[in-house]
């Protein structure tokens, strides 16, 4: 047995890092502190990757399937005597995965921050931050309950609202935070609700006794029937709907958009290819459940994907701030995640859909941190997020624009880039188990290909803009994370999922499949070439496509109207029906109540006051009244 | 010798003089006409007690000694209220006795 | 007996109008003098009873002593014929509610009531009687309260004597201390 005993210190030296950072920041130097925070994730990356290599390629296996290994544990609340919560470090093969994605994309976020960031106020701050938010999410896939993973779930909405306020002089971005946290809040209160249906009917938290397939825990449960649906059911799409909430899916999407108020960087990391996959991997983590026990749930996550996935393209096709673009896209590729896990079956060949979803997480992380970073470094150049404002800007960026164009290029689906591979696999599962969505993803596939190279071209085509001042490169703290997620873009297609990760723990067969690959990239060369027509040259096709489709375009432009009816519900409803009266209730019965005990007792004690008047004779006649009352009683009235 | 006159004659006799001294008590104004009234209560018990004393227990001699202390505690009484009262006069020039009242709230 | 009847209602009518005379009449000498004829004929009611010791320290002591001291303070404290106002209605009023209450239940519980009289012979009360009770130190004795009383009688002395001083100018008092 190989000792796992380090990976405790994935998680904690961030941790270690935040609190030092947090509270000494100040003291330190700005550069200092971008550098400790950088080092202790260097550190942590390069554990990772040891742990890796260790795992997937020393560990024993049984049967063929990758063990579960505990690697740290300890008891921190012992509820009953088989129901405790623990916090320590579950390692297998989706856990490992993760950890190498997420502290690669965080690492490579930290080095181009050290830049992005300079000068700003607050640098440490940042850091520290990025610091908490790096510990929340890796405690949270190490995590070896699911109390554990809520606990680290709600730290990282926590480091999310941070990060995303952090300007917090900007109003726009204090709202969005707070959107961001109260939408997810909300979702999470779901969550807790499938975490105790769940935890009450199968007595455990512990991941490893609840997903075990043959073991009794599955099995809970699931003859109790509430309007239709299994008691398992229920809970598991309550647990869903905490990953609606993180995940940004509809209808929680709402709070994605808005957060690319925070930095760059910090959207890079976690709006992109961090935490909002957490709702993903809540999935694949409970998998067994759901495919076992409650299948129409998994449906349900399909059906939401899908939905979502069409909603968030249509919406970016007319987008003109470009990290919004990226928003929608990363809720886009997120449905093609959940879509997979959705139609996918457990064991062998059967999980194809689950290993093409956790494929496509490890991709869509590399190549969305990089179109975010490449945004940075747009941004950064010419100072303005609107796509407007740009064009022809591959004179000026040359780095920008190969890596830009790379993962412009991933995400269209076009070989041999990884994403060719990840959405290929999840488009053969999706044929072989449904059809509808299948024919959802494909046309989805098409029009992420056309609005990616929309904004690519009016970018870096299209027309001759005069700038103001003349765009420069970003310096080499940007364009090295660049490179390397690039890089990543390219050849992670070719690591072999299907040996490492699966529903199961083994490997299986798998290869590709012509009746899908061909038709996908088809679809995407011809969203390219649509994109180009319009946009490669500066053309009134844009203007009359809008002008034709008005109310489309006004509807995708304004998102659908989402968020007025959001605000609708709370304000005119929420707050006017439900908050008003119990703010008055409030205010004027139980305030009311303690203000009139307070007034009664200082009026009753006012006339009580007057007894004491001085007047002997009244004192006098109290005393004889009182005898004669007194006299009358024991004589008379008592018997 | 008292048989002609049943004891509850002077009992009841005892109860008005004592109630007229509590109505005095209460009503008058002036200092002095408290202490008179207070002299009636005083009086009203004594004469309680010598009645119980000759009808119910001729034997004893309770009633007697106690009515006899009593008149003595009485004059005392007196003697202290009535140099009150001057100091009342002296500091308040009244002895109207509502506006004696300084030990009020 | 019927003469003692004769006397005992005269005396009882005398007391009971002039009693409440007393405290309703509005001219403050002529309630001291109802006064005394109160206690006059309660020194009558005394006689009656045979107690003519007590009567006789009653007349002494009460009439001639109290109502004596209680016309002088009125001299000192304010004008003969001063008259009074009533008393305000509400206070007659609560206060005549409050005695005739009282008095109700008294006489009420009085007539309920059964006395039962000992048996034992009666025993004559003269001077000498009295005199050796008030100083014997047996079952019947009387000497404890006998001084006690002297003790009050001193102390009522003294406080009388004291509360009515007037009081010296604080100068000269205070500087004559200080040369001690």
């Amino acid at each position: 047995m190989i000792n796992f005993g380090y990976t405790i210190w994935i998680p904690l030296l961030p941790f270690l890092m935040f609190l030092l950072l947090g509270l000494a920041g100040n003291k330190l130097k700005p550069k200092l502190s971008g550098l400790l925070g950088t080092c202790g994730l260097a550190i942590i990356t390069l554990l990772s990757y040891i742990t890796a290599y260790k795992y997937f390629f020393t560990s024993e296996k049984i049967d063929g399937a990758f063990q579960k290994i505990t690697a740290f544990k300890t008891t921190w609340l012992q509820l009953t005597d088989n129901l405790y919560i623990d916090l320590g470090v579950l390692l297998d093969p989706i856990s490992v995965m993760m950890l190498v994605v997420i502290t690669t994309v965080s690492f490579m976020v930290h080095i181009y921050s050290l830049g992005y960031m300079k000068g700003e106020k607050g640098f440490e701050r940042y850091y520290a931050f990025l610091s908490l938010f790096s510990f929340s999410m890796l405690g949270l896939v190490l995590a070896t309950n699911i109390f554990q993973m809520y606990i680290f779930w709600e730290l990282v909405g926590v480091s999310s609202y941070l990060l995303i306020g952090f300007y917090y002089q900007k109003p726009s971005a204090v709202r969005a935070s707070k959107k961001a946290f109260i939408v997810t809040r909300f979702a999470d209160l779901g969550f807790l609700i499938g975490i105790l249906l769940l935890s009450f009917n199968t007595k455990t938290f512990d991941f490893i006794t609840l997903t075990d397939p043959a073991g009794s825990a599955i099995a809970q449960g699931s003859g109790i029937a509430f309007l239709g649906l299994s008691v398992m059911t229920w809970s598991m799409i309550f647990v869903f709907m905490g990953g609606i909430g993180k995940s940004a899916m509809f209808p929680f999407h709402i709070w994605l958009p808005d957060a690319m108020e925070g930095p760059t960087p910090v959207s890079a990391l976690i709006h992109a290819a961090t935490m909002v996959v957490a709702g993903v991997y809540l999935v694949a983590r409970l998998f067994p459940i759901y495919s076992v026990s409650a299948p129409v749930a998994l449906e349900v996550v399909a059906y939401i994907g899908a939905f979502s996935s069409l909603f968030a393209a249509i919406i970016a096709c007319t987008q003109t701030d470009i990290k919004r673009v990226l928003a929608y896209s990363t809720i886009s590729q997120i449905g093609y995640m959940l879509v997979a896990l959705g139609v996918s079956g457990y064991g062998g060949h059967e999980g194809l859909g689950y290993m093409a979803s956790m494929f496509h997480l490890f991709t869509h992380a590399m190549f969305k941190a990089l179109l975010f970073l490449g945004a940075g470094a747009i941004i950064h150049a010419v100072h303005s997020n609107y796509m407007t404002d740009m064009g022809g800007l591959r004179k000026y960026l040359p780095v920008t624009h190969i890596t830009f164009l790379v993962a412009c290029l991933t995400i269209a689906g076009i070989p041999p880039f990884s994403g060719f591979f990840s959405k290929d696999e999840i488009l053969a599962a999706a044929l072989h188990s449904n059809k509808l969505l299948f024919a959802v993803e494909y046309a989805v596939a098409g029009i992420t290909a056309f609005y990616m190279f929309r904004i690519y071209f009016s970018i870096f085509w299209g027309k001759e803009t005069q700038y103001h001042e003349t765009p420069h490169e970003a310096p080499a703290t940007m364009t090295i994370p660049l490179i390397i997620l690039a890089t990543g873009s390219v050849f992670s297609g070719f690591i072999p999922f299907n040996q490492l990760v699966t529903s199961d723990g083994k490997a299986f067969e798998s290869g590709l499949e012509l009746a899908v690959a061909v038709p996908s990239v088809l679809i995407g060369l011809i969203g390219i070439w649509i994109a180009y027509i319009m946009y490669r040259k500066e053309t009134a096709i844009p203007e009359k496509l809008a002008a034709t489709f008005k109310y489309s375009y006004k509807w995708a432009y304004n998102k659908f109207y989402m968020d007025e009816l959001y605000l609708f519900i709370t304000r005119n409803i929420i707050f006017k029906h439900i908050s008003e009266p119990v703010a008055w209730f409030d205010r004027h019965i139980v305030d009311g109540t303690m203000n009139a005990i307070a007034s009664v007792t200082q009026s009753a004690s006012y006339r009580i006051r007057g007894l004491q008047s001085g007047q002997l004779q009244k004192y006098a006649y109290l005393f004889v009244t009182g005898a004669v009352l007194l006299a009358i009683l024991f004589i008379y009235l008592w018997k | 010798m008292n048989a002609g006159i049943p004891l509850q004659y002077f009992l009841i006799l005892a109860a008005i003089m004592f109630f007229s001294g509590v109505y005095g008590f209460l009503t008058r104004r002036n200092l002095i006409t408290i202490l008179m009234s207070v002299e009636l209560i005083l009086n009203s018990v004594n004469i309680n007690f010598l009645a119980f004393n000759r009808y119910l227990y001729p034997d004893k001699m309770d009633g007697m000694f106690f009515s006899l202390f009593v008149i003595a505690v009485a004059a005392a009484e007196v003697a202290v209220a009535i140099s009150i009262i001057i100091n009342i006069y002296r500091r308040f020039t009244t002895i109207n006795v509502e506006d004696v009242d300084e030990m009020k709230y | 007996m019927i003469a003692n009847q004769i006397m005992f209602f005269l005396f009882s009518a005398v007391i009971i109008v002039f009693s409440i005379l007393t405290v309703t009449s509005r001219k403050i000498l002529r309630a001291a003098v109802y006064l005394l004829f109160v206690l006059i004929s309660t020194a009558g009611l005394y006689f009656m009873l045979n107690y003519q010791f007590l009567a006789a320290v009653q007349l002494t002591v009460y009439a001639g002593g109290i109502v004596v001291l209680i016309i002088f303070s009125i001299l000192l404290t304010s004008h003969i014929s001063q008259k009074f106002e009533p008393a305000g209605l509400k206070k007659s009023v609560f206060s005549a509610i409050a005695a005739l209450t009282g008095a109700i239940l008294s006489i009420v519980t009085i007539l309920d009531y059964k006395f039962e009289a000992t048996t034992q012979a009666a025993k004559e009360v003269d001077m000498k009687v009295i005199g050796k009770s008030l100083l014997s130190v047996e079952n019947d004795g009387y000497i404890l309260p006998f001084e006690v009383i002297s003790v009050l009688l001193l102390a009522a002395m003294v406080a009388a004597i004291a509360i009515a001083k007037k009081s010296a100018p604080s100068g000269t008092q205070s500087t004559t201390l200080k040369q001690e």
